[in-house]
């Protein structure tokens, strides 16, 4: 392509998802106005709450840290052609498998008993997405419903556990593990009153973006996410890509749920389940499941949370309305995916050309040509579906015989694969 | 009483209990599983019915209230499910929106809604649903209480029948199965695929709100934050579990809601172990059921063609 297409491409990638916020903002400001209160003043607030000063910032920095771990749960998998919307239960087991791990033995109460305990909260993470990772490969189960069914199963082992056989008895009121001793404990930035965890999500998500776009693991994930045939044709060991995103994706979940009991919550408790998980979902989508985008996208809808409580003060609404306003910005922001390629009249209109996962509209996997087709395939690596993005390009054009995989010349499709970062 | 004695009406109550409380408990998910069912059988998932229950248990809360009137509460709510229904039809009609995703905003949004409109509606009683009591004849009150039925789980059984029928039967549901099995097909007869979609899903959502009045209305029958406990998200794994057929999902509606009734029925028996557990049964079912049916090479029997969910 060249460079004004490209030029063409990077002003709609920053202009569209502006827009659809300034859309959102616009929508919220009509909901509070037909609520009888003043929509300058929210918006007012909005901001206020989340940038206004100091105090607002170590706020918003505090939130967007587990939203950027819980985001990267989404993106990586989406990178490898996977949709996983499980994040939730790897945060939750990650901070249980966090708070139970001196139960089991007395970690050394200093910096390395914390590596010792957070390390144990990003491989329960990394395990629980891995499996749905695996049993999409092994056995062609869908992951986005397996790793729904897998959070709400987590969240019952979570709840079962903290209520039952690892109670704190001196827990009344609010079920609880024992609190971590004060030397595992994770402190604050000097200075500043936000935690650690914000080190941890920036430096997940920049070192993950870097492996994505500047390792050849990495080119391999977004081979295989970005077409799964052209990634059999060049013999890709596709599977195991898959599940070892899936679990690199689950042990920043994980992490970040260890990170919330580490240093906010002390002990494990029903406080842990707060849809962090369902947050970082929107996170990643908007974002366009590039890691490095996550980061200002967390902080974003960071502020938006915590600009949630001045809301509710100042305003007098409800603290739900911060989820009226992402509901509106994720719903528009998605919406506006529609219009990408199309915003420059004489730019060009690219439909094949996508994103890996975000663009899909199916939940396209093994099977969903049919199966009198898929026997024929050469299963060298059954589980890899055919290219969804192709497909949804079929759906758009008139009637077509699918094709064999194996007639599809492979050439045309690397170049949408060598794309940097969206 | 001899001790076997003691322990077989233990049984028998535990039995009637998670009998009752099947259908108690069953009922919000007949009907947002029915829906989902609609919405999947013509080619698309909305995980959004989640923000549907939600918002149509609100608005059907807030409408009784109002109007003191319970039958206008349960219109409303599947109208305002139908309403925020069709808000995720022309949304994923749009060229590259992703439907899971699109979900997860509109339950983002119709929680967030429900919530914000919903909050002074917390204190307030409304009227109920009226139960068909269908246990008169029993001299037990356990009997009896577990044989009140909401009068929406028969409306619900009636729904699966015509849902069977129609999608069989009926030039609507074929079309609609057509939209779900092959667009390609579907356009090749001159019928617009994403109106069929709109239509299913908002016809869903109506379904799926008529759950909702079911939660706020009759059981628990008030309306709080705390209502929903991922019904409408589970209604997707529900589907799976029934095979696409409306009348398999009012066994999978029961089952889910007897296992999360099992539960409260232990407990009152005197056994608080493993309440949570049995909570998980439906899930870790579902999921065993999936691993055990799915394979890389074909797909789910039954499953829509186009959806491409089953594996």
């Amino acid at each position: 392509m060249n460079l004004s297409e490209r030029s063409a491409q990077a002003i709609e990638a920053v202009a569209l998802p502006t827009l659809a916020m300034g859309g959102a903002l616009l929508l919220f400001g009509a909901f509070v106005w037909a609520g009888g209160k003043s929509p300058l003043e929210a918006w007012l607030l909005l901001f206020k709450g989340a940038f206004g000063d100091w105090f607002s910032w170590q706020n918003t920095l505090q939130r967007a840290a587990p939203l950027m771990l819980t985001a990267l749960c989404v993106a990586l998998p989406a990178r490898a052609g996977l949709i996983i919307i499980g994040g939730e239960g790897a945060l939750v087991l990650g901070g249980l498998a966090c708070a139970a791990l001196p139960y089991l033995f007395a970690p050394p109460a200093n910096a390395f008993g914390t590596a010792l305990v957070l390390l144990a909260g990003a491989l329960a993470g990394a395990a629980w997405i891995a499996l749905a990772g695996w049993l999409r490969q092994a056995r062609g189960v869908n992951e986005t419903i397996s790793s729904l069914l897998l959070a709400y199963t987590a969240i019952a082992l979570f709840k079962h556990i903290v209520e039952g056989p690892m109670r704190d008895p001196a827990s009344l009121n609010k079920p609880s593990t024992r609190p971590l001793a004060e030397a595992l404990r994770i402190g604050e930035l000097p200075g500043a009153d936000i935690h650690w965890g914000l080190v941890f999500g920036v430096v997940a998500c920049v070192l993950l973006g870097l492996w994505l776009f500047f390792s050849s693991s990495g080119f391999a994930t977004r081979v295989v996410g970005g077409n799964a045939r052209a990634a059999r044709l060049v013999g890709l060991p596709s599977t195991r890509i898959v599940i070892v995103t899936c679990a690199i994706g689950g042990a920043c979940a994980g992490l970040a749920g260890a990170i919330e009991v580490v240093a906010v919550h002390t002990s494990a408790n029903a406080s842990l389940i707060a849809g962090l998980g369902y947050a970082g979902i929107l996170v990643s989508f908007v974002a366009r499941h590039n890691p490095w985008v996550i980061m200002p996208v967390a902080v974003l809808f960071g502020g938006f949370g915590s600009a949630g409580s001045l809301l509710q003060r100042r305003l007098d609404v409800p603290d739900a309305s911060v989820l009226v306003l992402q509901g509106f910005a994720f719903l528009l922001i998605l919406a506006s995916e529609a219009l990408r390629g199309r915003m420059f009249v004489a730019g060009p209109v690219r439909t094949e050309v996508e994103m890996p996962g975000a663009s899909f509209d199916k939940l396209g996997t093994i099977g969903n040509t049919g199966s009198a087709r898929t026997e024929d395939v050469p299963t060298v690596l059954p589980s890899t579906s055919p290219g969804r993005s192709e497909m949804q390009a079929q759906d758009e054009r008139t009637p077509t015989v699918r094709t064999e995989p194996v007639e599809v010349p492979a050439p045309p499709l690397l170049p949408t694969l060598s794309q940097g970062p969206a | 009483m001899t001790p076997e004695m003691d322990a077989l009406t233990l049984a028998l109550n535990l039995l009637v209990a998670v009998l009752g409380g099947a259908i108690r408990v069953g009922t919000p998910f007949l009907m947002v599983s029915l829906g989902e069912c609609i919405t999947e059988k013509a080619g698309r998932i909305n995980l959004g019915l989640e923000g549907v229950l939600v918002f149509s248990a609100m608005a059907g809360f807030g409408a009784a209230y109002l109007s003191n009137n319970v039958w206008i509460g349960v219109f409303a709510a599947g109208a305002s499910g139908a309403l925020l229904a069709l808000l995720h039809g022309l949304v994923c009609s749009l060229p590259r929106v992703n439907d899971i995703a699109a979900g997860i905003a509109l339950m983002m949004l119709g929680t967030g809604l429900a919530f914000y409109l919903g909050k002074p509606l917390i204190q307030p009683q409304a009227p109920q649903i009226p139960a068909l009591a269908l246990g008169d004849w029993s001299a037990s009150a356990q009997v009896r209480s577990a044989l009140q039925i909401n009068l929406l789980f028969p409306v619900g059984v009636v729904l699966a029948a015509v849902l069977s029928w129609g999608f069989r039967s009926t030039r609507f549901g074929l079309l609609l199965r057509m939209a779900g099995d092959s667009s390609d097909a579907a356009r090749s007869l001159g019928s617009s695929v994403n109106t069929i979609r709109i239509a299913a899903t908002t016809l869903g959502g109506f379904i799926a709100g008529l759950g909702g009045a079911s939660l706020s209305l009759y059981y628990p029958g008030s309306w709080n934050e705390g209502l929903s406990s991922g019904q409408g998200l589970i209604a997707v794994a529900l589907v799976i579990f029934a095979r696409w057929s409306p009348l398999r999902c009012l066994w999978a509606a029961l089952l889910f809601g007897g296992a999360g009734a099992l539960g409260p029925a232990l407990q009152s028996v005197g056994i608080s172990q493993g309440y949570y557990l049995f909570n998980a049964v439906p899930y870790v079912l579902t999921l065993t059921i999936l691993v055990w049916t799915c394979s890389p090479r074909r797909s789910l029997q039954g499953a829509p063609l186009e959806l491409g969910v089953s594996c």
